[in-house]
């Protein structure tokens, strides 16, 4: 069938540049770029082009511009390039949209309406560089009141404290598995995480049988309900486990990874036979109610021994601050609530662009319902979905969580252009792909030092933020929204955000 | 046989203290909360006990999930009375053996190991199980074997004598399930092996088209799947002697097979 669908970017080579060195042919994967020897000269296909800017960046001699395509519809409000397009799609195909990477939509971006507060003359503001600051943040269950006793000169913490995880600075890296990225992405992802101070998230994928010796002590396993991986040395080899129960990308839905993607060595580590779907099934089929939840908490407590806290992971949605409030009388110590603009490596595109809420109003709603019922300390919150730099870090703070979940920032570090193409699995980048050949252009130590260098940045600014508002210890920030005001929102938004307009 | 009583690990330590082999300890679990209890199992099995008896087991939970140990040490544990949800979830090896009946999440994600239950088990059994095997003398409740998966040589067995409710071996992607149906009535269970995209279930008796998932295929045994339901049925009739059953009677029973018409039931979903 003749697809009525043209070409979504456009391909310019300059000719007087390019030295046919055929670069652009070897880094496509989707075979854009090909030589072809009767005209002597490059020649692409911009179908097949996903404007992953690959071949532009590695051109060596600057010959490449990828860009939209200057065709157009008749412009149409209602009927816009993208709906159009998708529509033909499935007339042509009779299937589901699929995407990648998080919701582009243009949703109201609450961090950018959203300025903090700095120091003037009283409280005077405090130089990052000069004096200590305090970014260290400890994650799981705090005690209701603790008891401490005083004995030759020290204080002893009498009260026994569960197991907390403890991150150099606020910021850990989400779930993204082995399988859905590449093992040369997961493990610079291990690497930086164990650089910095921080975590990895393994994702559902497991975590190779090598990697747990050196990277265990820096890895939250988890626990998602294709349950593939899973074993008590998984479990016993983490410092935390994270129970998924959703993703922002894809609130109530399940996920498969297609056989495609499933290598040999994906297959050992997800316990799977090779090349068959690994299907998660939407529901944990023994999560039907919070009673069970608490149950599948409680016995994953039993089966790492009560030395780990126990994450649980949901998709912000209507009415979810009553939901994790039941998460937390079920056990959980930490909550992590994946937003509107959580990325995903494969998701329906109606799902990713329709369904959920914005972090940021999930942070501040999640973080009031909690304090109300008194219930606070009893779990830590990890915001995802969304988080684009440090000050998306820092006011996340101050709205009430205690740290961050960054996926789709830690990948553009490492390379991706958010073309949206990880459903395909030829991720020019090496990022999103089990290909052996395009993985390998991820180099773990480039890659992880780009990581770690990102964290590093991210933490300077935090710190740097944190001096300007006279604040020496970030736990002094956490759900401080004082410091916090907005910028062009409507009443109902600033009440649900708990913050004064500018100004106020 | 040295006694467990009320102190944690008291007399393991006592034991040691006197060189004796802890080989079989007993404990008496009335009154006793889950956690203590599993604390007592574990301080046994790191202890080095090879076979400990539970008495009075009424409800307590997880019994079995906190026995991880790298060096992978196993125990056989004897539950009397019933034991509570999640028996045995991650098993990593040990063996159960429950005189009774058992309650939820029977061998939930369990590794490796064996669980026999004389008696009932409720729902949710199996899930995700990997590895091991289980045995249960009489039937079992909904949601079993769901997502049941194997890799390689793991390969996880359920082999229950009498019959499942609704969604049995749903999106079940590996393994063997039996039925055995020995109380001769036609299975009622509903929607079995919906999504199943691997594994295979064997059923001994009738049962209706319309019970089956739409990804599933029923057809007669082949040589092969003669010899596996030949092996399991041996095992199954040596676990519960009590039952007196003629093998040769077991296996003269009509079996079906049912299995997934394809690996990927989803693959063809998408507009790429």
């Amino acid at each position: 069938m003749k697809s009525f669908v043209f070409p979504e970017f456009q391909i310019i080579r300059d000719e007087e540049k390019c030295g046919q060195c055929r670069g652009c042919e070897r880094q496509c994967a989707f075979g854009t770029h090909r030589y072809d020897p009767v005209q002597d000269r490059l020649i692409s296909d911009e179908y097949k082009c996903a404007g992953c800017q690959r071949c532009v960046v590695f051109c060596p001699k600057d010959a490449i511009i990828v860009r939209p395509t200057p065709s157009f519809y008749r412009p149409n409000a209602s009927w816009s390039r993208e709906k159009l397009e998708d529509l033909k799609k499935q007339a042509e195909t009779g299937g589901v949209i699929l995407t990648g990477c998080g919701n582009d939509k243009p949703f109201r971006i609450y961090w950018d309406h959203i300025v903090l507060n700095a120091s003037q003359v009283t409280n005077p503001s405090i130089d990052p560089l000069r004096e200590p600051m305090e970014l260290r943040t400890f994650l799981g269950s705090k005690p209701d009141l603790i008891d401490m006793k005083a004995k030759n000169g020290d204080v002893e913490i009498e009260t026994k404290i569960g197991p907390n995880l403890m991150v150099e600075t606020p910021i850990l890296f989400s779930a993204m598995s082995y399988g859905a990225i590449s093992y040369n992405a997961f493990r610079s992802l291990a690497t930086a995480a164990c650089k910095s101070g921080t975590f990895f998230n393994t994702g559902e994928g497991g975590l190779p049988k090598e990697m747990r010796d050196e990277f265990g002590k820096c890895a939250i396993v988890q626990v998602a309900s294709g349950r593939f991986g899973i074993d008590a040395e998984y479990l016993n080899c983490a410092a935390a486990v994270e129970i998924k129960v959703g993703q922002g990308a894809k609130p109530g839905i399940g996920g498969h990874l297609p056989g495609e993607k499933v290598s040999p060595a994906v297959a050992a580590t997800r316990m799977i036979p090779a090349g068959t779907d690994a299907i998660s099934p939407a529901p944990h089929h023994d999560i039907y109610s919070i009673e069970d939840l608490s149950m599948l908490i409680y016995a994953l407590k039993e089966a790492t021994n009560y030395e780990k806290p126990i994450s649980v992971k949901i998709a912000a949605v209507h009415n979810f601050a009553a939901i994790a409030s039941g998460i937390v009388r079920a056990g959980a110590d930490i909550i992590a609530i994946d937003g509107l603009r959580g990325g995903t490596g494969a998701a329906p595109k109606v799902i990713r662009d329709n369904v959920g809420i914005p972090i940021e109003l999930a942070i501040s709603s999640l973080d009031q319902r909690l304090r109300n019922e008194g219930i606070r300390n009893r779990a830590s919150i990890i915001a995802a979905g969304g988080i684009r730099c440090s000050a998306d870090v820092i006011k996340a703070i101050a709205l009430g969580a205690d740290a961050v979940y960054i996926g789709s920032a830690a990948l553009i570090a490492m390379g991706c252009n958010l073309c949206q193409k990880c459903y395909t699995g030829k991720c020019n980048w090496g990022i999103c792909t089990q290909d052996p050949r395009l993985s390998g252009r991820l180099n773990i130590e480039i890659a992880s030092q780009r990581l770690s260098n990102l964290i590093h940045a991210w933490s300077h600014e935090i710190s740097e933020m944190l001096g300007g508002m006279g604040i020496n210890a970030l736990e002094s920030l956490r759900g401080n929204r004082d410091h916090l005001r907005g910028i062009g929102l409507y009443e109902w938004e600033l009440e649900v955000l708990g913050i004064k307009g500018a100004g106020e | 046989m040295a006694k467990a009583h009320s102190a944690k690990s008291q007399p393991v330590k006592a034991a040691q203290a006197y060189g004796e082999r802890i080989d079989t300890v007993e404990i008496d679990a009335t009154g006793i909360e889950t956690k203590e209890l599993n604390d007592r199992l574990r301080d046994l099995m790191q202890a080095g006990a090879v076979k400990v008896v539970l008495r009075n087991v009424c409800g307590q939970r997880y019994i079995g999930t906190r026995l991880y140990s790298p060096e992978r040490k196993k125990m056989d544990i004897e539950i009397f009375g019933t034991p509570g949800n999640d028996l045995a979830a991650f098993l990593f090896g040990h063996k159960i053996r429950v005189h009774g009946n058992a309650q939820d999440g029977v061998g939930n994600t369990m590794d490796a190991g064996e669980i026999v239950v004389e008696g009932r088990a409720g729902d949710v059994l199996g899930f995700s199980m990997r590895g091991g095997k289980i045995f249960v003398r009489d039937s079992v409740g909904y949601r079993t074997a769901l997502h049941m998966k194997e890799y390689e040589d793991k390969r996880p067995v359920l082999v229950i004598g009498g019959t499942s409710q609704d969604f049995l071996g749903e999106y079940m992607a590996g393994g063997i399930v039996i039925l055995l149906g020995l109380d001769n009535k036609p299975h009622k269970g509903n929607f079995l092996g919906t999504g199943m995209h691997g594994g295979v279930i064997y059923l001994r008796g009738s049962v209706d088209k319309t019970q089956v998932g739409s990804q599933v295929e029923i057809s007669p045994l082949d040589e092969m799947d003669k010899e596996i339901i030949d092996r399991y049925v041996s095992e199954f009739i040596e676990r519960f002697p009590d039952l007196k059953l003629n093998k040769e009677e077991v296996l003269k029973g009509d079996f079906i097979r049912l299995s997934p018409r394809s690996k990927r039931p989803y693959g063809k979903l998408y507009a790429y």
